[in-house]
């Protein structure tokens, strides 16, 4: 028996796992012999167990209350001692309060109750009331009281000097980081800096980013959801609407069938699972298409290896046998899909003999998960960063999607596109927040867009177009995050703006989560200015401190527990926090820090126009987070996030238990009639009262109860053939029930219905349309009046025709383990000018087309459920490291043996990019000969060397090991730039 | 008297080890020591299972028939906990459980002695005063006093480990099995505890007359 975290030879601390392990090993009989360590090890890992323990936290010594500090208590400087003292003396149960937060872990969205006594977090307890999560944990949610104590926390502001990070205080770094950034804008222009805003931000924090930014000059920011699901965001809201999520992982209770492909959510959402596999207790089918035997895998019914980066042909391959057997669903096609033949003919050149050649998976199995979604309906599909993080990403989303249309199975409870998100708040940002395309509500940046916001802000047009260089470059698109590099590194000529990257602040991402980790070194050298705001200092600060003397800065913010506001889950539920414990060390809430920097740019005013700013227990300026929400509900008309007030979402965390797991909504009590955290659209003012929409586009509702239908946001027709949904297919008890375009005034007078509106209402949605009358007047008649859908109701496009690819086709990645195939499907042309940069794809697959001569394996990348992200965060809470102590990489028995590298020992990881991880292997059958499996969490090695020495003293994460995006290659989407992670080549060799 | 059980269905149990960080947060365990693990058969292959395991709280359980200083005890509710104050590290214990639940986190001391031995507790707390200091101190929280039921089980990612009255969570497992519609082969452990699958229903109204006859006493 292996057992992946109890690496036990590589620590020096063997645990008493080893022995459970083993005892039950013994008990179990199976097949232990051959996994198991051999006696001689065992002893003396018993030997070693008596031997040594780690001290660092003295159980016995501790109570609950000091634990608040932990072992390092005597170092703790400012208020926790003072606190944790205070809490001793108060002793018994005065001063203790509940607060309710959310996971900040993944996008499940899982509540915990905090106990916190006398402002010491002391204890977690498990929040059965919650719909979501019914107080159900996996080892990172279980964990989150650690925050509480943050030893290895960035304690306060310091700065590179001399190659070493000394302490300095939040005034000396304020005005140095502000007067270089001004500088820089004065001499290079706003767009030579680039601002990296964060996932982990709440909805209120991320949103004010994207203002923040905008203030300063430029749209060059970014943040987490490029190298996530950016894919999925572009093409599935160029299908059918909105680039979220259609269900919920508790609507996926009424599935009969469900495919993952992508997804390994036993670890990235292990939640969710618990719907899953109560699913599958009432007779749902389940299979995980994979290119590993995920330990989802282990729970499904079926499983198929695919060749890493074929999913387009597996998808066709389905599709084949589905049109072959006859068992689309033809009138659904007929009323609410465009374009399906134009499809067909694509789908039907993948006979099963190609599939095989080109995927790996043999027709009975390709047939056997197409009849088990096509005969068990409703069948739902789930999708992760396995199908996102490809060049032909955006690609392979619109196929899913495709293929749920020829089912189906959208706009139905139990269907849908299950797309799971990653970052507790990754939905929320991506909605409201820092992207480089878009303001928040995905308005874009045209000319319209900025006088919309700049209305909803309280501030001149006029002006904020002056904080740009130009117009132009106010309504161009920014660098990607994931492209930051080349905006540094690349010949200015190249570059589709004037000055290269002078900065770069990271306010709240890993560095280590973005490709190409050997280049980003250069171009962290290359920058005049890095500041890195986190409260944690993140794989940036050794990175740079590697590459550089000085010029660095490091600021501490806390955590989404020490302030308020409200995330997004995946499933689009919003949901509030209240503050745990006030910000720990010398840190401070992201906004804080926004409006400190506000104040230095002279835009504090114009920054918080419509919000209250108090003063916190420093005195430092702190924007309300309350009215940010309503400022954002003032503003996001296109998506919904208008009904959502911070009274409605706090009613609904404090009556969670009103709320049915499998609906999730409420039946009675003050939210009656609502869903789960108003998950949006959830159209309207607030005092509309719309109750959120749990499943999006299901026609069987009235849209007032949460129904809709797709979206008219394509034009109405396209060479000659309307786009509008077919007679009948409206939503149920609309006023139209036929197609009909998205609303505006004048549609509202042409149906008479301008008179629903009231006088208040008409003077602010004269000239305006659904998205920019900022009365809500249009929304309410349309659908409270009419019952009809205020974006239209459109078909579903199977072909986007302003995507390179109108019709997804199989391209293979750019370092292909095939060259002829390569040869047969080919990326398509290199782009000159794509997101302000020259991006490669043919001509570079081209030249690499017989690499994989040198490099023979593919190297494919993941999560582990006891880490997130990059990874410094989880990896510095001791619970969490302890169980995944090193740096390791999967590899079949069969490959190890041919590089002689046994199990638990070190090998190197070696890619094109000239690339080297030196990590342990991990030899196993979970995947196949010729593909090798890096986790994606680790970072703060670097070729073989512990990076410690470059971390600020005492903030290193307790796990260290090799990032895997060292060696990432070169590739990019061809829509988005999403990163291509997933699939690339690599070399093993015995270290 | 209520009759505590853990019981981890491997149909459910990922592997997220919420529970192994449930018990580390609950209690203030520091690193090495793990009252509670996961542990999986066939990994990476079909077949793979994980449970999750800890101090099972045997009905006659091995480490009190080899304790020589009868530091164990039973609780009225079955559970089994043990007096810190009279154990001498000697590790008999450790030998006789067969699910390695006991632990030396302190030791070795001089003389080769290993220190207190540390287990689960089923968050029982130990022979001190319930909810005291010193209770928790040497033995960790005491969620059965204040009510509750163990963090690890109550936690639980999809409710695979359940802890609670033995005849209530066979009875939830049960359901889940024969729901399952494979009757339980599926389940670790069915066939040798409970018999082949159609004896399943048999025993579940045999449960159910069962519970009758004791309602009616």
């Amino acid at each position: 028996m292996l057992i992946r975290k109890s690496k036990a030879h590589s620590l020096a601390k063997p645990e008493a796992s080893v022995i459970l392990a083993a005892n039950l090993a013994a008990n179990f009989g199976a097949n232990s012999a051959s996994t198991v360590p051999q006696g001689d090890f065992l002893r003396g890992a018993a030997n070693n167990i008596l031997a040594t323990t780690m001290d660092r936290r003295t159980f016995l010594k501790r109570s609950g209350l000091v634990a608040g500090g932990g072992a390092m208590a005597s170092q703790l400087p400012y208020n926790m001692i003072g606190s944790a003292e205070a809490a001793d003396v108060a002793k018994e149960k005065t001063g203790v309060e509940i607060k309710r937060t959310i996971c900040t872990h993944c996008s499940v969205g899982c509540a915990v109750d905090a106990v916190v006594e006398n402002g010491v977090w002391v204890r977690q307890e498990p929040v059965f009331d919650s719909p979501i999560n019914l107080g159900a944990h996996c080892a990172k949610g279980a964990s989150v009281r650690e925050h509480g104590h943050g030893e290895h926390r960035l304690k306060y502001p310091m700065k590179l000097v001399d190659g070493k990070y000394k302490k300095i205080s939040w005034d000396q770094a304020l005005t140095e980081i502000s007067d270089k950034l001004l500088a820089i804008r004065k001499e290079s222009g706003p767009d030579a800096t680039y601002w990296v805003g964060s996932s982990k931000h709440s909805n209120e924090q991320a949103y004010m980013f994207r203002k923040f930014v905008s203030f300063f000059g430029t749209n060059n920011m970014d943040h987490q959801a490029r190298v996530c699901h950016s894919t999925t965001v572009a093409g599935v809201a160029n299908t059918w609407g909105y680039g979220a999520m259609t269900n919920s992982y508790n609507d996926m209770q009424f599935s009969k069938a469900a495919l993952y492909i992508g997804s390994n959510a036993a670890e990235a959402h292990p939640v969710s699972m618990l719907h899953m596999l109560h699913a599958k207790e009432s007779g749902c089918k389940m299979a995980v298409v994979d290119p590993r035997f995920t330990r989802t895998a282990a729970k499904a019914d079926y499983f198929s290896r695919i060749r890493s980066g074929t999913d387009i042909p597996f998808i066709w391959g389905m599709l084949y046998h589905i049109f072959k057997n006859g068992w689309e669903d033809k009138e659904y096609l007929k009323a609410r899909v465009h374009g399906i033949e134009k499809v067909k003919e694509e789908v039907m050149k993948w006979t099963p003999d190609k599939v095989q050649d080109v995927t790996g998976i043999p027709e009975a199995e390709v047939l056997r998960i197409a009849d088990m979604l096509a005969n068990n309906k409703p069948s739902t599909v789930v999708w992760c960063m396995g199908q996102t993080q490809h060049t032909v990403g955006n690609a392979n989303v619109r196929a899913m999607c495709i293929l749920q249309l020829v089912l189906g199975n959208v706009g139905v409870s139990g269907g849908g596109t299950n797309i799971f998100r990653g970052h507790d708040n990754v939905q929320g940002a991506t909605d409201v927040g820092p992207n480089p395309d878009s303001l928040p509500g995905y308005y874009g940046l045209a000319t319209g867009s900025w006088k919309h916001w700049c209305a909803v802000w309280g501030v001149d047009y006029e002006w904020v177009k002056k904080q740009f260089a130009s117009q132009v470059m106010m309504e161009k698109s920014g660098i990607t995050v994931s492209r930051w590099i080349d905006g540094v590194l690349e010949a200015n000529e190249n570059i589709d703006q004037d000055s290269n990257l002078r900065s770069v602040v990271y306010w709240g991402m890993a560095p280590n989560s973005q490709t190409r980790g050997l280049e980003m070194v250069e171009a962290m050298k290359k920058l005049d200015l890095l500041v890195v705001i986190d409260p944690y200092p993140s794989a940036t600060a050794a990175m740079s401190a590697m590459m550089r003397k000085d010029g660095v800065y490091l600021l501490p913010a806390c955590t989404q527990f020490e302030t308020v506001g409200s995330a997004t889950a995946s499933n689009r539920s919003l949901q509030w926090r209240e503050k745990v414990i006030e910000p720990l060390f010398e840190s401070k809430p992201d906004h804080t820090i926004m409006y400190a920097f506000a104040k230095k740019f002279g835009f504090e005013k114009e920054f918080c126009q419509n919000i209250k700013v108090e003063k916190d227990k420093q005195g430092w300026d702190e924007p309300n987070v309350e009215d940010i929400l309503r400022e954002i509900n003032k503003g996001c008309w296109t998506i919904g996030y208008t009904g959502q007030s911070p009274e409605r979402l706090k009613l609904h965390m404090q009556n969670m238990h009103t709320f049915d797991v499998k609906t999730l909504r409420a039946n009675g009590g003050p939210c009656d009639g609502d869903y789960f955290g108003l998950p949006w659209p959830c159209y309207g003012t607030p005092e509309m009262k719309h109750p959120g929409t749990p499943n999006l586009y299901d026609t069987s509702k009235h849209v007032m109860d949460g129904g809709g239908n797709f979206r008219a946001n394509f034009g109405v027709e396209k060479d000659g053939v309307s786009l509008l949904a077919e007679d009948g297919s409206a939503s149920k008890g609309a006023d139209l029930q036929m197609g009909y375009p998205e609303f505006d005034h004048v549609l509202l007078k042409k149906l008479g219905w301008w008179d629903d509106l009231t006088d208040d209402e008409k003077k602010l949605a004269e000239g305006k349309n659904w998205k920019t009358d900022r009365s809500g007047g249009i929304q309410r008649v349309v659908m409270k009046v009419h019952g009809c859908h205020p974006f239209g109701n459109a078909k579903a496009r199977a072909v986007v025709w302003n995507f390179p690819d109108p019709v997804p086709v199989h391209r293979e990645p750019m370092y292909s383990p095939r060259p002829d195939l390569v040869e047969k499907y080919p990326q398509g042309a290199d782009k000159k000018v794509f997101w302000r940069l020259p991006t490669l794809f043919k001509s570079l697959q081209d030249k690499v087309k017989d690499i994989s001569k040198e490099f023979p394996i593919v190297m494919t990348s993941g999560r582990l459920v006891e880490y997130e992200g990059g990874g410094e965060e989880t990896r510095s809470n001791p619970w969490l490291a302890e169980l995944q102590q090193e740096m390791f990489a999967e590899i079949n028995p069969k490959d190890a043996n041919n590089a002689s590298v046994r199990n638990g020992e070190f090998m190197w990881v070696e890619t094109p990019s000239k690339g080297r991880m030196k990590l342990r292997a991990q030899v196993t059958e979970r995947v196949a000969p010729g593909t090798v499996f890096l986790p994606f969490h680790f970072s703060g090695w670097w070729q073989g060397k512990d990076m410690l020495e470059y971390y600020p003293e005492g903030a290193a994460p307790i796990v260290r090991g090799e990032s895997v995006n060292q060696g990432t290659t070169y590739g990019y989407d061809s829509v988005t730039m999403m990163q291509e992670t997933k699939t690339t080549l690599c070399r093993v060799t015995k270290a | 008297m209520a009759r505590m059980k853990f019981l981890c269905d491997a149909e459910r149990c990922i592997e997220c080890n919420g529970c192994v960080t449930a018990c580390k947060n609950e209690h203030e365990l520091p690193w090495g020591v793990n009252r509670r693990r996961v542990v999986t058969i066939n990994d990476g292959v079909p077949g793979e299972k994980s449970i999750s395991v800890s101090c099972m709280h045997c009905s006659d359980a091995p480490c009190m028939a080899v304790c020589p200083t009868d530091c164990f005890y039973k609780t009225d509710e079955g559970v089994v906990l043990h007096n810190k104050d009279a154990c001498i590290g000697c590790g008999y214990c450790f030998f006789a459980c067969p699910f390695g639940a006991p632990q030396f986190p302190n030791g070795p001391a001089a003389f080769g002695a290993r220190g207190k031995m540390d287990k689960c507790t089923f968050c029982s707390g130990g022979p001190e005063e319930n909810g005291t200091k010193e209770e928790f101190e040497k033995y960790g929280r005491n969620r059965i006093s204040e009510g509750k039921l163990p963090a690890c089980a109550e936690m639980c990612s999809t409710k695979a480990l359940l802890a609670g009255d033995a005849p209530v969570i066979s009875d939830i497992f049960r359901d889940r099995a024969l729901r399952r519609g494979k009757a339980g082969d599926a389940a670790w452990g069915w066939t040798t505890a409970y018999g082949k699958p159609e004896q399943a229903q048999e025993r579940t109204q045999e449960r159910t007359r069962e519970q009758k006859q004791e309602g009616g006493k």
